[in-house]
């Protein structure tokens, strides 16, 4: 049996998966991955299901020990800094770590979660069908709680299958679309406009719970009471201080403010991502054109074990390297060709 | 006992209710912008007609007061034609309490478990022993749950016990707090903040991991209280804690 054991992390790091939608209706929140996208390509790297429970790593850095046996991992979503015992390894690729090799994450460029995910999934008793991590609720496998060092995931020894890199789409910084709504009609022309034109940055009080954002005040027609109602990821709701907060998958499954729109499924992993401070706005899209994005991010997801490839453009594979000098046969360290592993 | 039935009469057609768009992978099923019973009955009668005859797409509903939050996947249906069968279910979802489950919860009323009894009693300028009456007369029903696991937020408290919420919430209250809150009466599940009155605690765990059920109430659920005292709390704790009910279900 091997295991990875958390050598050192951050806050706002916990496993997570595609979470446990279903039991809303009985206040139970669905949880799981902030960024699907990330979560999903990580776990294609290693051969998982694509919302396999991983580790979703908050943007400080995180060491992780291989004991028992090697373990290969799947890294994906905010690009850091790192090595496994010195020698480098990229994002969006797969990396094993030997018996007894560190894993050194650095902290989180350009974006807040990163994705480790571990061939053969993470050991753990699924609760509602999810290992996904829900503090507030007590839930969540193997620890009902954020990781800590000292935490042991027991998971089985590493495959000898080649190394693989990802080929996501680039990242980008466009605006991030909504579709205003359930509650606009609480808010006049000119502050709907006002939302749209102006820029906003979250704030550093954020969490899995919800985004707060920073900039002007949105203003109520009719006060900022409402009866609550159901909530979803991306709900845009606007409180009394007229600061909105965007809900995240830990949400409560109701809630009282008016909600004046929506970050469309498309874009809701890249608002996830995007760091405290940095300014970033809003665009209004139609149903249409949410819902015809919606089905591109679905065949995206669906399209990533197509995107698998191998890992020559990455330097040294010294895995492959040795399974070629065992099979006997003449390679070179300094002529990828004599040692790559064909993937298609 | 004869089994109630009871249909609201009405005058008139029922109106269609409103469709707001939750993103692109909801929708909001508007019935009442206010706290109404009558509002609340459809949204339970739309949730049960969801139920009996699926709309394919459907991935979860949640009822709240006064809508029901309809999830689906806009790769199976588009946001204009699940509309459309939401309104044509609607308009057959007639309010009914046929088959309604009642559930009588035991309460330790005041003391420790209910710290605020006494203030309300003052506010309302009454006796504690009056407002315990009164909250255990009340024929409920859980409107919705939410917020956390097995908050269930109840329909039917009398004006009379009606309060304004707390001006500073608590940032935390006990599992089973049972409360009152503007027009609401409510049992919480799990320790957590809340700006309501604590009237008392329930034995009863509306909400319990590798129970079966793990979730005891259902929106619609009837649900009337019975005073105990601190000693049977206690025991009845203990058993609950252990994985019973506790709760008396009345009428299945």
């Amino acid at each position: 049996m091997s295991k990875l054991v958390v050598a050192s992390i951050g806050p706002a790091s916990s496993v997570q998966d595609g979470g446990r939608p279903g039991s809303q209706r009985y206040g139970l929140t669905p949880s799981g991955a902030m960024d699907r996208l990330s979560l999903a390509a990580a776990n294609t790297l290693v051969g998982n299901v694509p919302l396999a429970a991983a580790i979703e790593i908050g943007p400080f850095g995180a060491t992780f020990t291989a004991r028992g046996g090697g373990v290969r991992v799947g890294l994906a979503g905010a690009p850091r800094n790192a090595d496994i015992g010195g020698r480098p390894v990229a994002f969006d690729s797969s990396a094993t770590l030997a018996e007894g090799e560190t894993l050194n994450l650095g902290f989180a460029r350009g974006g807040s979660f990163s994705y480790l995910a571990i061939e053969h999934g993470i050991e753990g008793e699924p609760m509602f069908g999810s290992l996904a991590v829900n503090a507030r609720a007590g839930l969540g496998s193997p620890y009902p709680r954020p990781l800590q060092s000292g935490d042991e995931l027991k998971t089985q020894a590493a495959s000898t299958a080649p190394e693989r890199r990802i080929e996501l789409p680039a990242a980008t910084d466009a605006p991030i679309r909504i579709v205003f709504g359930p509650q606009d009609d609480e808010f006049a022309e000119d502050n709907k406009k006002l939302f749209l034109d102006s820029e906003w940055k979250i704030s550093a009080t954020s969490d899995r719970m919800g985004y707060r954002l920073e900039g002007p005040v949105i203003k109520h027609l009719d006060g900022h009471n409402i009866v609550s109602d159901g909530t979803v990821n991306g709900s845009i709701q606007v409180p009394g201080n007229g600061q909105p907060i965007v809900l995240m998958p830990d949400r409560g499954t109701s809630g009282g403010y008016p909600k004046i729109a929506t970050v469309i499924t498309a874009d809701f992993g890249r608002f996830a991502q995007i760091s405290a401070g940095r300014p970033f706005r809003f665009k209004a899209v139609t149903m249409a054109e949410a819902q015809a994005e919606a089905i591109k991010f679905h065949a995206l997801l669906r399209s990533l074990p197509d995107r698998l490839r191998g890992i020559e453009d990455f330097g040294l594979n010294i895995e492959a390297l040795s399974d070629a000098n065992v099979a006997g046969q003449a390679v070179s360290a300094v002529d990828a060709s004599t040692w790559q592993v064909a993937v298609p | 006992m004869a089994t109630q039935v009871r249909l609201i009469h009405m005058a008139e057609p029922l109106s269609p209710p409103r469709l707001l768009p939750s993103g692109d992978a909801a929708i909001t099923v508007e019935f009442s912008r206010t706290i109404d019973d009558a509002a609340n009955r459809r949204v339970l009668a739309l949730d049960r007609v969801i139920s009996a005859e699926p709309i394919a797409g459907i991935t979860e509903t949640v009822p709240t007061y006064r809508s029901l939050l309809v999830h689906y996947d806009p790769v199976q249906i588009s946001f204009d034609a699940l509309g459309e069968q939401l309104l044509a279910h609607a308009a057959k979802a007639l309010p009914t309490e046929t088959g309604t489950r009642r559930w009588r919860i035991p309460v330790s009323y005041g003391g420790e478990h209910g710290i605020d009894l006494e203030d309300v009693a003052k506010t309302l300028k009454t006796t504690p022993d009056e407002i315990v009456a009164r909250h255990v007369a009340g024929d409920y029903r859980v409107a919705m749950i939410g917020f956390t696991p097995g908050w269930s937020y109840l329909s039917g408290l009398e004006a009379f016990l009606h309060m304004p919420r707390r001006k500073d919430p608590r940032l935390l209250t006990p599992a089973g707090t049972i409360s009152i809150g503007g027009i609401q009466t409510g049992v919480q599940c799990l320790a957590g903040p809340s700006g309501w009155h604590l009237l008392g605690r329930t034995p009863v765990r509306t909400y319990q991991l590798h129970r079966d059920p793990t979730f005891l109430l259902e929106p619609g659920d009837a649900i009337t209280f019975t005073a105990i005292d601190a000693k049977t709390f206690a025991e009845q704790d203990r058993a609950a804690e252990a994985g019973a009910i506790v709760a008396e279900l009345v009428t299945p």
